[in-house]
């Protein structure tokens, strides 16, 4: 923007590094060097407090930042107010695509009363922003949003600014107010200073005060309002830089070669074979990680596929046919007990009529429409990586592990890639960038193979699911067990752990010890992290219910065993499987209680925004409320029509979600039309009602596509869903449904998550509208044509 | 290698590049423009997109050498920032993109659509954008500004 722009001499960085810092606008350091004003610290007396435990944890699940972060319990961590008036504020939470900046830009122009086109945002870079963790699993809001790191930090300021501008004005501080950059008397207009002359190149040097007054809702102008997103405009226009845009000096272009298949050993590679094509540089190997290196990308592709390499065979990979089956069987297990009232087995021995149900959900992928890609500049001791990875600081941990540099010699500055949902090949890739550049001494560039992306990246959960539920002569529900069988191989690979993802595991490095526990202990403390307690009971842990309903007797018990594939964070991990499982098994015990299923859900629910975001989506789609399935009216085109409910209370208190899908099917063949979703959603209070739409808008539709078409397949040895016509995403052309979002603002609350309450909801809805038009139930993911004719002929 | 001549966005370049090198790599790596991507290498996804004589093509299984001296178009020839095409300038109203990786084939394809079927009916524009993928699925707004800028286009 518009700051000066020098390099920064404290941070280790190569030229490219500095030049892309330049770019970006300025560095951190430098911002405050360049003011050629003094640092001084300011004494804020009352204001001080001391640094507790939460102010060191700025991460979204409450991890200590890394030793060298800048401290996020310190004001300057996260803002700077420059000579011009202009504000820098720093984040770790990431825009991925889902409009965090914008919101973060709002947040930060609203508690700090300035406008909001006069706020530069510096996104997670290793050199300048505080340790948030990942960007990921729903908590940029609730980390960012509530009371500590960037929302404490501008309240504090705020407070500090009036408190100094009562000094210089020497009005009282109840007679200010903030406003535009200014500190103003609220009887005289001409009693005014700009925060620029107030703080201008200094330093708060304040702790980040979490009791600061924020402003209430009532009061904002920036919050709440459907700005749109700054970035839009050069996104349109083919001009925002993207990863994929990086560009260094003298830089090399490098490809992959990962295995031949899941599990074997690289036996030899033959140099020979490629080292006279044009453009040659390197072949670089480490243990099984194998890659090339060449002057243009045409011939990094060419000598990858041209490569002579042998590798050892392998054993072979679990049938895909009876896999949900092979997971029941696995031994060993580590089992999770999430919640136990230890009456179940009696209860369901007393009702009335006991219902069973199993339900499958296949291994889905990210899929990211771009394949991942990185640039890394490694030479001698340090190295500058510009990854578009959910967590700049975990990358650098774990990077630095990989090339065998320290930490504090490692600088990742992230750059948007192409929208990830989750840990796609981002981390990955970002590590063969390195290892390449590492290799040859210069800056190289990778951007993965449509195949490289999809066959080795870390799938979203599979899950087999039993539910068993017990009705009372009445009807009502007595008990509910869920037991859950769940394969797992690496993850993020957080600060220790680079195998776990492919290309660390590759180069040497073990993903994180899988170990085993059984039985599950009894549970300590209430988490509903992963939904796998239904909504609809009481949640009693530690002698208190924390459930959103009102079943006493409950059980919910998971197994995970090992995957055969690497498995990661896919949006609404576990949760969209386990609430598709309760949420059609819900309606199953609706049918058997010959209820209405809206009515039924509210009957068994007892958390109010559970309640109210049931209702409001209800009341949208005007519910037709009766028992399923609907009587069947002999239609002469031989399509049904139905409608289902779904809901979530979203990891149990991060954000609630309602749906009402309306569906036909066609009963000869199956078919599936979707034409109508009604989705209601509440995040608490709304930054952006706008950004909350879109995101809602896309979780819907991105659910429909996991519903309907997606699933990863495998043979013997092989990933077979290797491209766009393997892996089945619904494009832009299909037969888009009217999809409908009611927005509830619950100002007076804390911020939840928003971006995947409402794609957990839609399997269950669309399963339940199958079952309601047709009396067929699919309790298969996905639900293809073959699936629900199949289901009409049993 | 060997010399090529190009016709990008209205200007003329030379390149000196093996003549099968796909059109795509091209454009992003010697030329340095932006807007077209790689998304499959396989033309499966759109992202690659540009306008060749008004046409969509899939520029990344398109040789370099098939489209020598041609009128090639790529998402910032169409228009800037500030003087936006009016598809852009429906995309920006519309708010119609999430991580927008793949508004450049969404774009350029409702281009090439639009100007050979100007009065194509809503379920017409969905079918020509049958073959473009957007993983954030951010379709009821894309569609909703393909049609804002079809009014807008057509005055």
């Amino acid at each position: 923007m518009k700051n000066p722009s020098l390099p920064a001499t404290e941070v280790p960085m190569t030229q490219g590094a500095a030049d892309a810092l330049a770019r970006a606008g300025f560095s951190r350091r430098a911002f405050i060097k360049g003011t050629g004003a003094l640092i001084v610290s300011f004494s804020m007396g009352g204001a001080l407090r001391t640094l507790d435990a939460q102010q060191t944890r700025a991460g979204a699940f409450g991890e200590p930042a890394a030793p060298d972060s800048p401290p996020p319990g310190e004001v300057d961590s996260w803002i700077a107010i420059g000579s011009d008036g202009g504000v820098t504020a720093y984040t770790g939470k990431e825009e991925l695509g889902q409009g965090m900046s914008t919101a973060q830009m709002q947040l930060v122009a609203e508690e700090l009363c300035v406008p909001f086109r006069r706020i530069n945002l510096i996104v997670a870079d290793t050199s300048m922003t505080p340790d948030q963790g990942v960007t990921s699993g729903s908590q940029s809001h609730p980390t960012n949003f509530n009371h500590n790191n960037l929302a404490g930090a501008c309240a504090t300021a705020r407070g500090a600014l009036l408190q100094l501008g009562s000094k210089h004005l020497n009005i009282p501080e109840d007679q200010l107010v903030a406003v535009d950059g200014e500190i103003r008397s609220k009887s005289d207009a001409t009693k005014k200073v700009a925060y620029a002359e107030l703080v201008a190149g200094k330093k708060f040097d304040l702790k980040v005060d979490p009791a600061a007054k924020r402003k209430p809702a009532s009061e904002w102008t920036v919050l709440g309002k459907p700005i749109g997103r700054p970035d839009m405009p050069a996104m349109a226009t083919g001009t925002f830089e993207y990863v994929h845009n990086v560009r260094v000096p003298g830089m090399l272009h490098g490809m992959v070669i990962r295995p031949s298949a899941v599990g074997a050993n690289l036996m030899n590679v033959d140099e020979s074979s490629v080292s006279a094509m044009p453009g040659f540089v390197k072949v670089v190997v480490k243990k099984n990680f194998v890659g090339v290196v060449a002057e243009k990308t045409w011939q990094a592709v060419q000598i990858a596929r041209a490569l002579n390499v042998t590798w050892s065979p392998a054993p072979e990979l679990p049938k895909h046919e009876t896999f949900y089956d092979h997971l029941r069987n696995q031994k060993p297990t580590r089992d999770t007990m999430s919640v136990n009232s230890k009456d179940v087995d009696e209860k369901l021995a007393s009702a009335a009529t006991v219902v069973k149900a199993t339900y499958y959900h296949p291994y889905q992928m990210h899929g990211s429409v771009g394949s991942s890609c990185a640039v890394a500049d490694v030479q001698g001791e340090k190295a500058t990586v510009w990854s578009p990875t959910q967590g700049v600081w975990h990358q650098r941990a774990t990077l630095a592990m990989l090339l065998g540099l320290k930490p504090e010699n490692v600088r990742v500055i992230y750059r948007r890639g192409s929208g990830c949902y989750g840990i796609n090949g981002a981390d990955t890739v970002t590590y063969d960038a390195a290892l390449l550049s590492q290799a040859v001494g210069k800056p190289v560039r990778i951007q993965l193979t449509r195949k490289d992306e999809m066959a080795w990246e870390n799938y979203g959960f599979a899950f087999t699911i039993d539910e068993r539920a017990g009705l009372d002569a009445q009807g009502n529900i007595i008990a509910w067990d869920h037991e859950a069988w769940s394969p797992v191989l690496g993850n993020r690979p957080v600060y220790t752990y680079p195998g776990n993802v492919i290309t660390g595991f590759l180069a040497g490095f073990q993903p994180e010890e899988f170990r085993p526990r059984s039985p599950a202990p009894e549970p300590a403390n209430f988490s509903n992290n992963s939904n796998a307690i239904p909504s609809y009971v009481a949640g009693h842990v530690g002698g208190a219910d924390h459930g959103a309903g009102t079943i006493k007797s409950e059980r919910a018990l998971l197994h995970n065993v090992v995957s055969p594939f690497w498995t990661g964070p896919l949006r609404s991990p576990q949760r969209l499987q386990n609430t598709f499982a309760h949420e059609s098994f819900m309606d199953e015990l609706a049918a058997r209680a010959k209820a209405d299923p809206v009515e039924f859900r509210l009957r068994h629910l007892s958390e109010p925004r559970m309640l109210d975001v049931v209702k409001a989506a209800a009341k949208s789609a005007n519910w037709d409320a009766r028992p399923s399935p609907k009587p069947r009216a002999a239609s002469a085109a031989g399509i049904a029509s139905g409608r289902g409910i779904s809901c979530v209370a979203y990891e149990g208190d991060n954000g609630f979600s309602a749906m009402v899908a309306e569906v036909e099917v066609e009963l000869a063949t199956g078919k599936l039309t979707v034409k109508r979703l009604v989705v209601s959603v509440d995040a608490g209070p709304i930054s952006n009602p706008d950004g909350l739409r879109n995101q809602s808008e896309g979780g819907v539709l991105q659910g429909l596509s996991r519903a309907l078409g997606e699933e990863v397949t495998w043979d013997d040895h092989n990933v077979t869903s290797i491209d766009w016509r393997t892996y089945h995403s619904l494009p832009l052309g299909f037969a888009v449904p009217k999809v409908e979002v009611i927005l509830l603002n619950r100002p007076d609350v804390p911020a939840t998550g928003a971006g995947e309450t409402a794609i957990t909801v839609v399997a269950g809805a669309i399963g339940n509208a199958i079952f309601d038009a047709t009396g067929a139930r699919i309790r298969q993911v996905p639900f293809t044509a073959e699936r629900i004719k199949a289901a009409l002929a049993s | 290698m060997s010399s090529l001549s190009l016709k990008v966005n209205g200007q003329s370049h030379s390149v000196d590049v093996d003549p099968t090198t796909p059109l795509l790599y091209v454009l992003s790596d010697d030329l340095g423009l932006r807007g077209p991507k790689f998304g499959c290498g396989l033309g499966q996804c759109g992202a690659c997109t540009v306008l060749v004589k008004g046409q969509a093509v899939r520029s990344c299984i398109t040789a370099v050498e098939s489209v020598q001296g041609v009128e090639i178009m790529t998402l910032e020839g169409l228009g800037t920032v500030d003087k936006p095409h009016p598809i852009q300038k429906a995309f920006i109203e519309e708010q119609a993109a999430q991580c927008g990786y793949c508004l450049n084939g969404v774009i350029l394809t409702a281009k090439a659509f639009l100007d050979k079927n100007p009065k194509a009916t809503e379920k017409e524009i969905q079918e020509g954008m049958s073959r473009v993928l957007c993983r954030c699925f951010t379709h009821t707004r894309m569609l909703r500004a393909i049609g804002r800028a079809q009014k807008e286009m057509a005055r």
